[in-house]
């Protein structure tokens, strides 16, 4: 495995005080990252989050919990952020604006440092009309630029948007996402630079099927010297099936599915679609990592975590530090299970 | 007029003419007098929101937050936005333009990235969007802007290369 990305470690390094994420640490010591994304359950059982980080646990370097992701009730992410970790995996704790105001979000930031949730992701959240509360009132009281903002003040600056002072003040490797392929292309680098100057730190992208967009994206990045301030994970997905591929290209907004890949995954028999589609991931993994200013990829598999292994297997990522090293690093850390009693 | 889903909205005015009349109701000791004024008479003060509202609605779709971004938009409202967004288009936007909750409307972010680009402002659109205050609905913004209370509400163009100063802090009046 390299062990440089783009030759660069990001300034960021400098700028933050170390905090307990191994993520990070991964990030700033120049090791291609690899990230995943859980999903928690519609309903109240934690087996299900416990399986699946088992499942991952040798091979990434953190887990995404999401957060009632596409407006579609679920487990809250804290939640299965402290199974996760119970189970030997960093947690990236996502965090999004549609279901809460400013108060609620800067609560919702402080339990995660107090429980020792090293990694956020701020987003702004599908709007509830994609989800199964389309009659739910949107809240939206800040975007998701203004949460980032909120957290790098709430950390740096110790304060609360009231102006309070916080003790002691909360620390975490604040993400964001971005979506290369939504429009206006030619302005999307420029919009990760508003997460990036807000306090962005490192940023997981939108499904990557077209690998032409992405690199001219990722150009972009480079030119406003982006990539220096803020570590770029790529991100991508396998497609399971024709009517997923259908459902991502008619209903989830915001996804990108070029007509090559299209044809490619309908040229197969129907019982080869998923591992055309497992395939093609692995492949796109490979190709993402050639292209400079990519410092790891973020595997989405929703419903379909058993896969990512093997997709992470095929495109030459070997497994990460083993479950013992991890748990080693528990001692006072972001691993310390004392905090769920 | 505000209870209404928020929902895009092409401006009904080119944005050069806009800018043009921005440079005669910019701040100055005049303008800043009149809001003085407008302040310390309830009525008149309501009769000059009204106004300003039945124009704004007219031409930009305004949904009367009281805190307008608009110079720096390229004179398209932010707050139409579904999710009234105030710092550029969210990752939904579909490949044909259109707004994720409304499909065949055109995201108003776009709007505003072209018409921004067409006069030469993208800097504008780089600016960070603080949070705005939500007391503020209902109230007129000309008057909030005149007075000065809207001060700090984005940061200046350069904060985009350096990192920008940490969030103004709203005053709890």
């Amino acid at each position: 495995m390299t062990d440089s990305v783009n030759g660069v470690v990001p300034a960021a390094s400098e700028t933050y005080r170390s905090a307990a994420s191994h993520l990070q640490a991964v990030l700033q010591r120049g090791r291609f990252a690899v990230t995943a994304e859980i999903g928690p359950p519609r309903g109240a059982n934690i087996s299900p989050i416990r399986r699946k980080a088992r499942l991952l646990r040798d091979w990434i370097d953190a887990a995404n919990v999401t957060d009632s992701q596409s407006a579609v009730v679920r487990m809250p992410s804290w939640a299965g952020c402290l199974v996760v970790m119970q189970e030997g995996v960093e947690p990236v704790m996502q965090l999004q604006c549609r279901d809460r105001n400013r108060i609620a979000l800067q609560s919702d930031l402080l339990g995660a440092a107090a429980l020792g949730i090293p990694n956020v992701l701020l987003l702004t959240g599908d709007h509830p009309r994609f989800g199964d509360h389309p009659d739910a009132k949107p809240v939206f009281d800040l975007d998701s630029i203004q949460l980032i903002w909120t957290a790098r003040m709430m950390r740096e600056q110790r304060k609360l948007l009231s102006g309070r002072e916080l003790k002691p003040a909360p620390d975490w490797f604040i993400g964001a996402v971005e979506n290369p392929f939504a429009p206006p292309l030619n302005w999307r680098a420029e919009r990760l630079g508003k997460k990036v100057a807000a306090g962005a730190q490192f940023v997981q992208t939108q499904f990557i099927y077209d690998i032409g967009v992405f690199t001219r994206w990722m150009e972009q990045v480079r030119n406003l010297g982006l990539d220096r301030k803020c570590f770029v994970l790529a991100g991508v997905g396998p497609v399971k099936s024709l009517r997923a591929l259908e459902h991502m290209r008619q209903e989830v907004p915001g996804m990108y599915v070029p007509d090559d890949v299209v044809r490619r995954l309908r040229g197969v028999p129907g019982d080869r679609v998923a591992a055309e589609g497992l395939k093609l991931c692995s492949e796109l993994i490979a190709e993402v990592r050639t292209i400079p200013g990519v410092a790891g990829v973020h595997v989405m598999a929703f419903g379909w975590e058993d896969a990512i292994p093997e997709i992470l297997e095929r495109a030459g990522l070997t497994r990460r530090v083993s479950p013992g090293d991890l748990l080693a690093r528990s001692a006072g850390g972001p691993f310390d299970e004392s905090v769920l009693g | 007029m505000t209870t209404d889903l928020p929902r895009p909205f092409k401006p009904r005015t080119a944005a050069a003419a806009m800018n043009a009349l921005h440079v005669v109701l910019d701040r100055n000791p005049l303008w800043y007098a009149v809001s003085v004024l407008l302040m310390k008479m309830p009525p008149l003060y309501g009769v000059f929101t009204l106004l300003e509202r039945l124009v704004k609605y007219r031409l930009f779709g305004c949904r009367m937050c009281g805190q307008c971004a608009l110079p720096v938009t390229a004179y398209a409202c932010p707050m139409t936005c579904p999710k009234q967004l105030r710092n550029g288009p969210c990752g939904g936007v579909s490949p044909d333009g259109s707004c994720e909750v409304y499909p065949g409307m055109r995201c108003v972010w776009l709007i505003a990235y072209e018409r921004a680009t067409e006069e030469g402002r993208q800097g504008d659109l780089r600016r960070l969007q603080r949070p705005i205050d939500q007391r503020k609905w209902g109230q007129s913004s000309w008057v909030n802007y005149w007075h000065g209370d809207d001060e700090g509400l984005w940061t200046a163009e350069e904060d985009f290369d350096n990192a920008p100063p940490l969030l103004p802090v709203l005053s709890s009046k």
